[in-house]
């Protein structure tokens, strides 16, 4: 039995003809907060769309706990927010919950514990389409979190959020993880890099990097996430296969690209 | 598939139009007053036509309202990332087909009962048989139009496209399921045409319920060509929906 809870092997994503993941192999460690940055485009969410199985892949495979990717054995154990935050606008935050709890088998307590943890007990009763988009993205995350999924796959789960909500929904995937739960959590904000125990920096649907934190750091001669990405980028941009064209060579004019 | 989820998602589908009173009203009020414009239309007329057109029309209002709603509610599903999730759970693609199919069922009931006493005690529509089974046509051709709109959603890609639907898929059967023209009248292919599509048996149903005093041989063949063509639909409906998209 692997100590991997994502495997994803030479995995090849085309959408609209365009090869936006040509070949990425990853893994994800059980128990463990994978974080997935990177720029928007890069194609993290064509990523978690694939580890939750419902994205076309061209090629390669995607374990999840040992079963391939979108099996229906792990529908009950794999709980995914997509970016949008998908909750139907027309009912209430506990309606939207205690719904999604009946389709993976939970009970109104689950739905309750749910939405005491993303902190909206005092806006349960209040119909989604009047709630602020902060709130809006917590209900969702009740909506994954009902079923107390063995791996959750977060697409940007705190975006919009203020520091002290972020704060707080960080201290409950800490608490996720502590209880043998896999995370991974994708953002484009690099400073919730320190709160991931890997970071995976995707860029044009290729792994730049995959370590830790300080192995990030030290590799990079850096001081934080940001401009050890950054500093990957140019890396990158200095190997590029092919040259910028003629007459737009901005920045790289003079390295001998 | 799976009951219990089947069950939930009727509920949650019912609890969302709940939410929405003027949808609910529209679907209540506006075959009540179309109607009642028709009996009106044809008030002074020598030939009681409002007791042949009438019973027709209750026949096609069930399928075009529930198509639209159908078609625009999934449609919303589906651009919401709300349907991406649940497809992610452990729902079946024939739970939230009929899932759909009982909860617009469900309202559908509702409407049927309120158009056909509007239609028999307001605006005096001569019915010969049985009220009941006006109702039960009513519902069984509601769930129809659900079934035609989950369908036609698959299509979809924007709102403006499923409201476009509603002509495409609507208006040809409207044409020809003998209500401007008998169908026994049409030019051969037409009346060919006619004798496949679902909403030429709703109105034969309904017109022999109104006609006939005993019309329940009549209208359970009718009705057995809708309740396939509502299995055909929802086959197909869960066919075009996937569990992986590009």
């Amino acid at each position: 039995m692997t100590d991997d809870a994502i495997v994803v092997d030479d995995l090849r994503v085309v959408r609209g003809g365009r090869e936006v993941i040509p070949g990425l192999s990853m893994t994800v460690p059980r128990g463990e907060i994978v974080g997935l940055l990177g720029p928007s485009g890069g194609g993290k969410s064509t990523l978690m769309r694939a580890v939750v199985g419902v994205q076309v892949v061209a090629s390669g495979t995607v374990t999840v706990l040992g079963e391939a990717a979108g099996s229906p054995a792990l529908r009950r154990r794999v709980g995914y927010l997509t970016q949008a935050p998908s909750v139907y606008a027309d009912l209430t935050v506990r309606e939207n919950v205690r719904y999604l709890a009946r389709v993976v088998g939970a009970d109104a307590a689950a739905a309750e514990r749910a939405i005491a943890a993303v902190d909206l007990t005092d806006h349960a009763d209040a119909r989604a389409g009047a709630l602020s988009g902060g709130q809006l993205s917590r209900a969702g995350l009740a909506c994954t979190l009902v079923g107390d999924p063995d791996v959750l796959v977060l697409d940007e789960p705190t975006v919009g959020l203020d520091p002290v909500l972020r704060r707080d929904l960080w201290r409950i995937f800490r608490g996720l993880a502590a209880d043998g739960r896999t995370l991974l959590v994708s953002s484009h904000v690099m400073d919730e890099a320190v709160r991931c125990d890997r970071l995976v920096l995707l860029r044009a649907g290729r792994v730049l990097s995959d370590s830790t934190l300080p192995g990030l750091l030290e590799r990079t001669g850096t001081t934080d996430a940001e401009s050890a990405f950054l500093a990957l980028v140019d890396a990158d941009d200095g190997r590029a296969v092919d040259p910028p064209p003629e007459g737009y060579r901005g920045r790289h004019a003079g390295e001998g690209s | 598939m799976n009951a219990r989820i089947t069950l939930a998602t009727a509920a949650r589908i019912l609890r969302q139009l709940r939410g929405d009173h003027r949808t609910v009203a529209l679907m209540l009020v506006v075959p009540c007053v179309l109607l009642g414009l028709l009996a009106w239309l044809y008030a002074d007329s020598p030939v009681d036509v409002f007791d042949s057109v009438g019973p027709a029309l209750l026949g096609v209002f069930p399928l075009v309202v529930m198509f639209i709603v159908t078609s625009i509610a999934t449609l919303r599903e589906r651009t919401s990332g709300t349907l991406e999730r649940l497809l992610t759970t452990p729902l079946g693609k024939g739970d939230l087909m009929l899932g759909y199919a009982l909860a617009f069922g469900v309202m559908a009931l509702v409407q049927a009962v309120v158009a056909s006493a509007f239609a028999v005690w307001v605006c005096g529509l001569g019915v010969a048989g049985p009220l009941w089974l006006l109702v039960v046509i009513a519902v069984v051709d509601a769930v129809l139009g659900t079934a035609l709109g989950l369908l036609a959603s698959g299509f979809a890609r924007t709102e403006f496209q499923a409201v476009q639907f509603m002509p495409a898929f609507v208006l040809p059967q409207f044409l020809l399921c003998g209500l401007i023209v008998p169908r026994d009248r049409m030019p051969g292919v037409l009346e060919a045409v006619s004798d496949v599509l679902p909403l030429s048996y709703a109105v034969d149903a309904m017109k022999d319920v109104a006609t006939r005093t005993d019309p329940l041989g009549d209208v359970l063949p009718s009705l057995g060509v809708m309740l396939v063509w509502i299995v055909v639909a929802l086959v197909l409906g869960s066919l075009t929906l996937r569990r992986r998209t590009p």
